[in-house]
């Protein structure tokens, strides 16, 4: 009996989550005709729903919660000429100009006098706003610090203890990236030297992923689903491995050994691309997956717009498949968002592991 | 082209974060929590090793106790049949003892008997002899008491004589 019930709850759950995703982007849709309507009075309103998806996906100034309220966020920006400037996103709201600063898109430009983009002035902008992904990234940093301090609490408190709570579903999670990912990609010897960054990473990744999912407030910004997130990442793995590697490594790279140098003249540029090639791969797996989940799940929901476009009734028919759908995809997307975090750390894993791997039979001739 | 751009803002904000996020976390969160595990881990390893060892312990110990027993089952039958032994000897001696004693009483029986019965036979003998004696002493008495007699007598003898 209580199993049933246990199974019900996150499946409720889901569907509601789903709801209330449907219900946001509908107000966005709506949103977005009645600005057309108010630009462009004489021309049909007209659902595009490429718009609202890449609209959803990318990174905003302010947060949009529902309907016509938007979060306004904090917007710091960095001139050369002119110094540091911070002011809220809401003065530059419906296209406006604060302290010569206009929003065009989601790009902040400096503008002359008269309302023209100054590109001169904005080649020397640096744009470090807190924005919606900025803003979702430090709710999570701070729901990790939390959850991760109480779990190291818990474990100084009593210590030699069976886990429980937060600590009881964090430890399968730790002892996992440290014996799957850790230990079997580097190996017994030195796996402990990169344990910290990789349980980060995976965490990082995770919980940010899964705030992705959430469709309202304190998530549904597409941060993994980011490049500049995966970009960052993918070059402090870099780093990690490169700056750790032994001398092994840089040998297989740039000359491998055992092997003519008529072969060497093809394999060594091809091994030095591939040394470049895995972090960038890192990046565009974790980008390209997060990005894809959140553009089918967003699909479904403009599909029922456009057929609500041609009729009403055949609108709430799609629905009812759109929202089975999007179920499904959540159900999906959870898995995803697990599967990402762990290929991410198990490929870093991977490449920290050849970066330090020994040659034995070298080893033995010594 | 939005999507594949990185954002200057966010790759800083994500250095600083990042950054931030792995001092604070490996400092108080992985190392005590990572510390912890391998502690238990140990202890948990330690405890079965123990619990191994006593087990090692026990056999070995059931094992000392079955040889001893065994050990002890085996004199039992060793004294069983020590006595088993010494009691059929004995007897056997008591037997050969016995017939022994018994042939020699015979014998010396035997020995008795007829040293006895010589020396009745040669009493009886002697005996015999006398009264043979005594006898033909008073029947010569009478014989010879007249001289008739005597005379009947010489004649008897001397026609024997002629006879022949």
């Amino acid at each position: 009996m209580t199993n049933k019930i246990n199974i019900y709850k996150p499946l409720l759950l889901i569907f509601i989550l789903t709801i209330v995703f449907s219900f946001s982007a509908f107000s966005q849709g709506e949103n977005e005709s009645s600005n057309t309507t108010s630009e462009q009075e004489h021309k049909t309103e007209k659902f595009n729903a490429g718009e609202l998806i890449i609209d959803h996906i990318v990174d905003a100034h302010e947060w949009h919660v529902a309907g016509h309220i938007a979060l306004p966020l904090p917007i710091i920006l960095y001139s050369t000429e002119k110094g540091l400037t911070m002011f809220s996103s809401s003065h530059l709201e419906g296209g406006e100009i604060h302290e010569g600063y206009k929003l065009i898109k989601n790009d902040i430009v400096a503008v002359n006098e008269d309302g023209t983009t100054n590109e001169a002035a904005t080649s020397k902008l640096w744009d470090i706003s807190i924005t919606k992904n900025v803003a979702s990234m430090f709710i999570s940093i701070l729901l990790m610090l939390w959850m991760f301090t109480s779990a190291a609490k818990a474990y100084k408190r009593n210590p030699g203890k069976a886990p429980k709570g937060m600590q009881g579903l964090l430890e399968p999670l730790i002892i996992f990236v440290r014996d799957d990912i850790a230990k079997s990609a580097i190996g017994e010897k030195k796996y402990k030297r990169y344990l910290p960054f990789l349980l980060t990473v995976f965490f990082f990744i995770w919980v940010n992923n899964l705030m992705g999912l959430i469709p309202f407030l304190p998530g549904g910004a597409n941060l993994t689903g980011n490049i500049a997130i995966g970009m960052t990442l993918a070059i402090v793995v870099f780093l990690i491995t490169i700056l750790t590697a032994n001398w092994n490594y840089w040998r297989h790279i740039i000359a491998m050994p055992g092997v003519p140098i008529g072969v060497l003249v093809i394999l060594t540029p091809i091994e030095i691309f591939g040394m470049f090639l895995k972090p960038m791969v890192l990046m565009i797996r974790l980008f390209a997956n997060m990005l894809a989940g959140h553009i089918i799940a967003l699909s479904f929901f403009c599909l029922i717009f456009i057929f609500a476009e041609m009729s009403t009734g055949l609108g709430y028919g799609v629905a009812v498949f759109s929202v089975a759908f999007t179920i499904f995809m959540g159900m999906l997307e959870l898995l995803v968002a697990f599967l990402q975090a762990y290929v991410f750390t198990l490929l870093a894993a991977m490449y920290f592991g050849a970066a330090i791997e020994e040659h034995h039979h070298e080893e033995a001739h010594h | 082209m939005e999507l594949v751009k990185p954002a200057f803002g966010l790759i800083f904000w994500m250095c600083i974060s990042f950054g931030l996020i792995l001092f604070i976390l490996k400092k108080f969160a992985w190392s005590p929590i990572l510390k912890m595990l391998n502690d238990r881990e140990t202890s948990i390893q330690e405890a079965l090793d123990s619990a191994e060892r006593a087990k090692e312990e026990m056999k070995s110990l059931q094992a000392g106790n079955e040889k001893i027993l065994m050990e002890a089952r085996h004199e039992r039958d060793q004294m069983l049949k020590d006595a088993r032994d010494i009691r059929e000897k004995m007897i056997a001696e008591a037997k050969t003892d016995a017939a022994k004693a018994n042939e020699k009483m015979i014998k010396e029986a035997r020995e008795s008997i007829k040293n006895e019965k010589m020396a009745a036979i040669t009493e009886l003998k002697n005996q015999v002899g006398m009264l043979s004696l005594e006898i033909a002493e008073k029947v010569l008495k009478a014989e010879l008491a007249s001289d008739e007699k005597q005379k009947a007598l010489v004649n008897n003898l001397l026609k024997e004589v002629n006879l022949n």
